[in-house]
């Protein structure tokens, strides 16, 4: 991040404004990838007008960056009436989809509304093992076609790659065809729970000599040496961090106005439907629980050698049963990173239980009426290695 | 400048006030800039309606102790380095339809 993007987030934070919200449209999605945690059926979304006026709400509230994503965002009829929106309310958008539906007019209009990025999801250079995974037949020639499409136009492009087991040995040369296409490429290598609790889809991570494999590759992670390094002692400055921009600057709405923390921390801190968008920001019990955190107050990971590196993340670990806890695929991470076993672990490895058969916590949704389970959010977490 | 005295903002920028500054963003080239508090003062005016002159007059110099000609100059200095950057527009029109009423400040 350059020093005028870390300057504005030090403002916003002391400010207490939302600087970045994700904002899904809907899950229902013309995919069906096999390591998706959404619930593609339609509960409820909010309409046209109500996500306007949320739109309207959150640039009122000091939103400047946001993601729109899903689900896929074009199932939506309205949503180019809806980017349009956005638009007028200055944000800095950008766009996470599948692709399938980007044709030509449609990337000619997204550059004229001025997008900032877009980022598509390829999981692997081998149409037979993308659409493996989408179990979408001809969906990787679809979204390789929208890539073309969006350069043609000019946009920046991401192409996101999800590892698991299925894919692999192929990042590689996904890499390679993002430098072909012209696109950014980021891996993300970590498959998450659905928001239901089912952990069955963690089967599909990859091995620890996979993950080593991913953080040693220097054409992934710059520095091998530095982000492999054995983590640094635990100070005090250490233990007053924060975990991460999730309800600090950051927050995330279900296409049902379901407010969270973050897309991958189901914590229910309110709904747009029924309190104004500042205010569940400003005023929610869980959100000031959640700004409240530091790594002082996690019993386990601020003893823990890792505690000052670790990219522990909060809502995994809200997602294992305790948001002062442990993320045990982050502890994984931090293994396959430097050699280093954390105690949590050790503990998981010597326990006879699979991850997969975590302690789960039962998510509520805010709206039982309308539907009981906030379903899934978003396909792959964005977070490159 | 002085025969382009009418600015607007481009509608191909992201903005948000931030305090009292305002960060925007080019959506060519995603340089993000910041404006402090006096810049601000002339994005949010950048209405294509008003011309500068009257900005400076009206907003600048009747909040901040500062010289009407001094003011000018440095406000023509901000605009022309934003319309650089294809943050601003200028123009020796007003840069709204006639009628329509003076664009909202992000």
């Amino acid at each position: 991040m350059s020093g005028l993007v870390v300057e504005m987030a030090a403002k916003a934070l002391k400010l207490n404004i939302p600087l970045s919200v994700q904002l899904d449209l809907t899950y229902r999605c013309n995919e069906r990838c096999i390591h998706c945690y959404l619930d593609h059926d339609d509960h409820g979304e909010m309409t046209t007008a109500e996500i306007k006026d949320l739109l309207d709400q959150m640039a009122d509230a000091g939103v400047f960056y946001l993601t729109i994503s899903g689900g896929e965002i074009m199932m939506r009829r309205d949503f180019f009436e809806i980017l349009e929106h956005a638009r007028a309310r200055t944000f800095c958008i950008n766009l996470k989809t599948n692709g399938v539906l980007i044709r030509k007019k449609e990337a000619a209009r997204l550059r004229e509304l001025g997008v900032e990025r877009v980022q598509i999801s390829i999981y692997s250079h081998r149409a037979e093992v993308h659409d493996a995974i989408t179990k979408m037949p001809g969906s990787f020639r679809q979204s390789i076609e929208a890539v073309r499409f969006l350069r043609a136009q000019g946009l920046r492009v991401t192409m996101a790659n999800v590892l698991m087991v299925q894919n692999s040995l192929d990042y590689q040369s996904v890499k390679a065809l993002a430098a072909e296409l012209d696109a950014k490429f980021i891996i993300d290598p970590t498959i998450t729970p659905m928001m239901d609790g089912d952990r069955s889809i963690l089967n599909l991570n990859v091995d620890q000599a996979t993950l080593q494999g991913v953080f040693r590759d220097g054409a992934l992670v710059g520095n091998v040496e530095e982000f492999c390094a054995p983590p640094q002692n635990v100070d005090e400055e250490a233990l007053n961090m924060l975990p991460c921009s999730a309800g600090h600057t950051a927050c995330y709405v279900s296409p049902y106005g379901d407010v969270y923390p973050c897309v991958q921390f189901p914590l229910p801190c309110g709904n747009v439907r029924r309190t104004k968008f500042v205010e569940i920001w400003r005023d929610s019990p869980q959100l000031k629980e959640v700004r409240s955190i530091t790594l002082r107050d996690m019993p386990s990971c601020s003893q823990c050698t890792h505690g000052a590196t670790c990219t522990r993340c909060p809502g995994l670990a809200y997602l294992e049963g305790n948001m002062r806890g442990p993320s045990s695929q982050d502890c994984e991470k931090s293994y396959a990173r430097t050699g280093i076993p954390s105690e949590n672990y050790k503990a998981r490895h010597a326990s006879p239980r699979p991850l997969q058969s975590l302690n789960l916590v039962q998510i509520q949704g805010l709206q039982p009426a309308v539907r009981n389970i906030p379903a899934k959010m978003a396909e792959g977490i964005e977070a490159s290695v | 400048m002085r025969d382009k005295p009418y600015v607007a903002r481009s509608t191909m920028i992201a903005a948000r006030a931030l305090g009292n500054e305002t960060m925007v963003m080019s959506a060519t080239d995603s340089t993000l800039f910041t404006l402090d508090e006096v810049a601000t003062v002339i994005w949010e005016a950048a209405d294509g309606a008003t011309p500068l002159e009257e900005i400076v007059r009206n907003r600048i110099c009747a909040q901040y102790d500062i010289a009407p000609e001094v003011a000018m100059k440095d406000a023509q200095t901000l605009v022309e380095g934003l319309a650089d950057h294809g943050l601003l527009l200028l123009s020796d029109q007003p840069l709204v339809p006639p009628g329509s009423s003076r664009g909202e400040a992000p």
